[in-house]
């Protein structure tokens, strides 16, 4: 059985990151496996630009994003393998993944880092009425074609669902020569961020219709058209309210899930509200010496905080390798409570945390002139005034360590006030 | 000439022309679809039923009886997953009871084996997710489920492998009778044969026309469906019916053979014989009829909803027969059990051309067993360690849902019957069956199938001649290593 010190399982942004920084503090041996035929994970089919604003302080496409990753992983040397698929992995940290050199491998570790992103929902899952035909895609797999394989899918383009990938393909469809006719959303606000449906549809006349859903497909063969709805608060359709748009092509941009078919078969425990592990501080999951970081944990909007998310978990994994992590505390548990969807870390040990503590939050609906309410336990600890707070945009609140180290604190819990 | 055409390549056509295939004939099976299985057997409940409930003065009762104990051979034979699970029917009421006991003696009557009424409390006892409303139930352990498409296309390759012509793309648009032969017609190409078996499912009243007058009427009869995640296998280990009605025998619960949860169908006569699609009402109506049987199903859980078009002959009954014409046989109005039913059926029309044919004799080169189909994730670690030596594209994993390697897939295209389209790849070996629904492998599916069949990117189509994937080229065919 071949052995590392800890095996990244996933090689885009979270896993490379993950990695990178594992060696810079101090791990020899460090194995990321990559189910694709390339580094980089779905930035490589990201083209368009807004990303490393955070992290460098630039604007780069997704494919530069990853670049400066993958070198720097070349670089430190780190091992990786391509077109290599993880079959399973155990609660001690054993994994089967197979490729077409090596075949079936049976791989021990010492820490395990999960990075394996996640899934676009699909029209099953949300029930979409009609036809079946040919022409209805997800928006990332639309994307993968267009951006990675150089195919077009479409000429006369119906989206539904305002997510970013969603907006982002509303306009690569419309420089590709084809007509955006509409994106429908479901809510009344989009989940997209606000940079996106400016640059993306407004800047292009794409109408966003809110409010709006899918309530058949027709064609037989290919996709000819479909008839959308007004809904009502319920989000059930309004009668009379139909209209149906002709069009060739219907994307899906209708949310995104971790995915933990692996983390599930080691048995770890995972969060209803994120769909991905229950993390601690240390971005370990509920198995220790397993770690998760990117959008298996929680779906980011922004591969900037990914980049963070996962050199946390890096450095809490060679801490593990190393000894150095502090396993025995009293566990803080964090308790997303009125108006917040969910907290990521939802435990914390406040021993590994140095000068600050970072909750990573969303809030369930839109709200304007609004605080986000910090308790630990009924105590008030800080109060964040928010101009706008919107589900398709993460909150991030930084806590001085101080304000919780040292003091009996069973649960911090974080509520929105306002309207 | 051909001696036998058989119109129509699902459960009925495809049974049909593989039993024929053990016999000294030239046999045609015509398809118009670019696939075989792609009508009513593509999308229904996948059920082998006992063989209870039709009246047993009807083919249906018939059939269906004479037909379940047929499953095991043949799907052995062929390498097609085929599991007695077992049936409930339930009731919820005295009144219901009643009819238990009528679908009990019914059975009886037809000869159904290991059939009995038991009691609320044992049937939660072996099945504890369902209703605590159930008062009895009618229990059937011959029951059982199979894949229909992949028993269709498997039929179809054993039936190719002995022999049978099978023509695809041939949607015959007449047929005409000259002294002994059939001369049957697709636009300008035609065929001739000495017999023609109409196994054309809701088109078969439009084929019977050609040739006779018209006797019957075929309805499409519309079933929705949910299909869940195979992460919710175990809600229940058996068939679970509600007590039948007029419309048939009402919403069902069962796993499939591949570990997830069939849930459907409901029933609405249409009168598009194209239109299977789902409704927001029909998929309502299915989730409320199958939650009074089973408790908290997991509706969050789906990964796909899919409609089937069953053809419903007037008459009600199945029309399995010879018609005025000598020589035309219609095999008509097979809706459920059609595919419970479907082995008998086909011994039955054997018996009329051999009634037909004097002193036919048997294909002595016939061979019952069809190359198995490699199921890469059921093998074990040495197993697989092996194959991928042989074969390195075995350790591929092009499908991430359900670890479906590029080894298999290329295989199902290469096989007789092979996979020509996504759909095929995905009824064949299942790349795209599982909770992303093709979303990760649908563009490696696409390439593979280019590449093998040596076509382009742009003509590969997801299902039928129409359904193009892909409209063109990005930016045309720059090289930029130039």
């Amino acid at each position: 059985m071949l052995n590392y010190d800890i095996i990244v399982i996933g090689g885009g942004p979270a896993g490379l990151a993950a990695a990178i920084e594992a060696k810079k503090k101090g791990i020899k041996d460090i194995l990321v496996i990559e189910r694709d035929r390339e580094l980089g994970g779905i930035l490589q089919q990201c083209i368009h630009n807004g990303f490393g604003l955070h992290i460098f302080n630039e604007e780069l496409t997704g494919p530069e994003y990853a670049e400066r990753f993958i070198d720097e992983l070349k670089n430190q040397g780190i091992e990786y393998m391509l077109d290599t698929m993880v079959l399973d992995i155990t609660k001690d940290k054993k994994i089967s993944a197979i490729n077409t050199k090596e075949g079936i491998m049976n791989i021990q570790a010492k820490a395990l880092i999960l990075s394996m992103g996640c899934r676009e929902r699909t029209r099953g899952a949300i029930n979409i009425a009609g036809m079946r035909p040919a022409g209805v895609f997800s928006a990332g797999t639309a994307q993968r074609f267009i951006n990675m394989e150089g195919y077009m899918v479409g000429k006369k383009i119906v989206i539904l669902g305002s997510g970013d990938i969603g907006l982002i393909m509303a306009r690569r469809m419309t420089l590709e020569g084809a007509k955006v006719e509409a994106v429908a959303e479901l809510m009344p606000f989009s989940g997209g961020l606000k940079r996106n449906i400016v640059q993306c549809l407004y800047d292009y006349n794409i109408p966003l219709l809110l409010s709006h859903t899918i309530i058949e497909i027709k064609g037989k063969e290919r996709v000819e058209g479909v008839v959308i709805a007004k809904v009502d608060k319920n989000k059930k359709p309004i009668s009379k309210t139909e209209r149906y748009i002709e069009c060739d092509t219907l994307l899906l941009s209708v949310g995104l899930i971790p995915e933990n078919e692996l983390s599930i078969k080691a048995g770890i425990k995972i969060d209803p509200r994120t769909n991905g592990p229950i993390v601690n501080e240390s971005m370990e999951t509920t198995i220790n010496g397993i770690f998760a970081c990117g959008n298996v944990v929680h779906v980011h909007d922004l591969v900037d905080f990914v980049t963070k998310e996962s050199k946390k978990a890096g450095k809490s994994a060679s801490k593990y390798v190393l000894g150095n992590l502090i396993k025995k505390e009293e566990i803080i548990k964090t308790n997303a409570d009125r108006g917040i969807g969910y907290i990521v870390p939802q435990r914390i040990r406040m021993s590994n945390v140095d000068k600050k503590l970072e909750l990573f939050i969303r809030v369930k609906d839109v709200y304007k002139d609004a605080k986000l309410v910090i308790k630990a336990d009924e105590k008030v600890i800080k109060e964040l005034k928010r101009r706008h707070l919107a589900p398709g945009e993460m909150e991030i609140i930084s806590l001085n360590a101080s304000l919780l180290k040292g003091k009996k604190v069973s649960n911090i819990s974080v509520s929105v006030k306002g309207s | 000439m051909y001696d036998v055409a058989i119109i129509g390549a699902g459960i009925i056509g495809s049974f049909i022309s593989r039993e024929l295939s053990k016999y000294d004939l030239k046999t045609v099976l015509i398809e118009k679809d670019n696939d075989v299985s792609n009508g009513t057997t593509k999308a229904n409940s996948a059920i082998i039923h006992a063989g209870y409930d039709a009246f047993y003065k009807t083919n249906k009762g018939k059939f269906n009886a004479l037909g379940n104990p047929m499953f095991d051979k043949v799907c052995k034979e062929l390498d097609v997953a085929f599991k007695r699970i077992g049936s409930y029917v339930l009731a919820y009421s005295e009144k219901e009871i009643e009819t238990l006991k009528r679908l009990l003696e019914n059975g009886e009557k037809l000869g159904i084996p290991d059939i009995k009424i038991i009691d609320g409390d044992e049937i939660r006892k072996r099945e504890p997710k369902l209703s605590d409303e159930i008062v009895a139930g009618l229990y059937a352990k011959t029951a059982g489920i199979v894949g229909p498409f992949e028993l269709c296309i498997a039929l179809c390759e054993n039936a190719v492998e002995n022999g049978t012509k099978l023509l695809l793309n041939y949607e015959v648009s007449n047929i005409e009778k000259n002294e002994n032969r059939f001369i049957i017609s697709s636009n300008e190409k035609s065929i001739e044969a000495k017999y023609v078996i109409n196994c054309a499912g809701v088109y078969a009243d439009k084929i019977n026309n050609m040739v006779n007058k018209p006797k019957f009427k075929i309805t499409p009869r519309r079933g929705e469906y949910y299909l869940l995640d195979k992460r919710t296998n175990g809600l229940v280990n058996s068939i679970i019916f509600n007590c039948p009605t007029k419309m048939g025998k009402g919403v069902l619960v069962t796993p499939t053979v591949h570990g997830n949860i069939l849930i459907g169908p409901n029933s609405e006569d249409i009168s598009s014989k194209e239109e299977n699609k789902t409704t927001f009402s029909g998929l309502e109506f299915v989730k409320e009829s199958a939650s009074k049987s089973v408790k908290n199903i997991p509706f969050n859980e789906v990964i796909t909803t899919f409609s089937g078009l069953r053809a419903e002959a007037t008459g009600g009954d199945f029309i399995i027969e010879k018609s005025d014409t000598k020589g035309f046989i219609n095999v008509a109005g097979i809706k459920s059990p059609g595919l419970s039913a479907s082995p008998a059926i086909a011994k039955y029309i054997v018996k009329i051309i051999k009634d037909l044919n004097e002193g036919l004799k048997e294909n002595k080169d016939f061979n019952p067993i069809r190359k198995k189909i490699v199921k890469f994730s059921e093998l074990k670690d040495e197993e697989k360690k092996e194959l991928i030596k042989k074969d390195k594209r075995y350790g591929r994993i092009i499908c991430r849902c359900e670890n479906i390697t590029e080894g298999e897939i290329v295989d199902v295209i290469n096989r007789l019957v092979g996979a020509r389209t996504v759909d095929g790849v995905k009824r064949r070996a299942r790349p795209g069956m599982g909770r992303c629904q093709g979303g990760f492998c649908s563009p490696r599916v696409v390439e593979i199938l280019a590449r093998e069949l040596g076509k382009r990117v742009e003509d590969i189509v997801k299902s039928n001649k129409e359904s193009y994937i892909i409209t063109k080229e990005t930016k045309g065919n720059i090289d930029y290593n130039k």
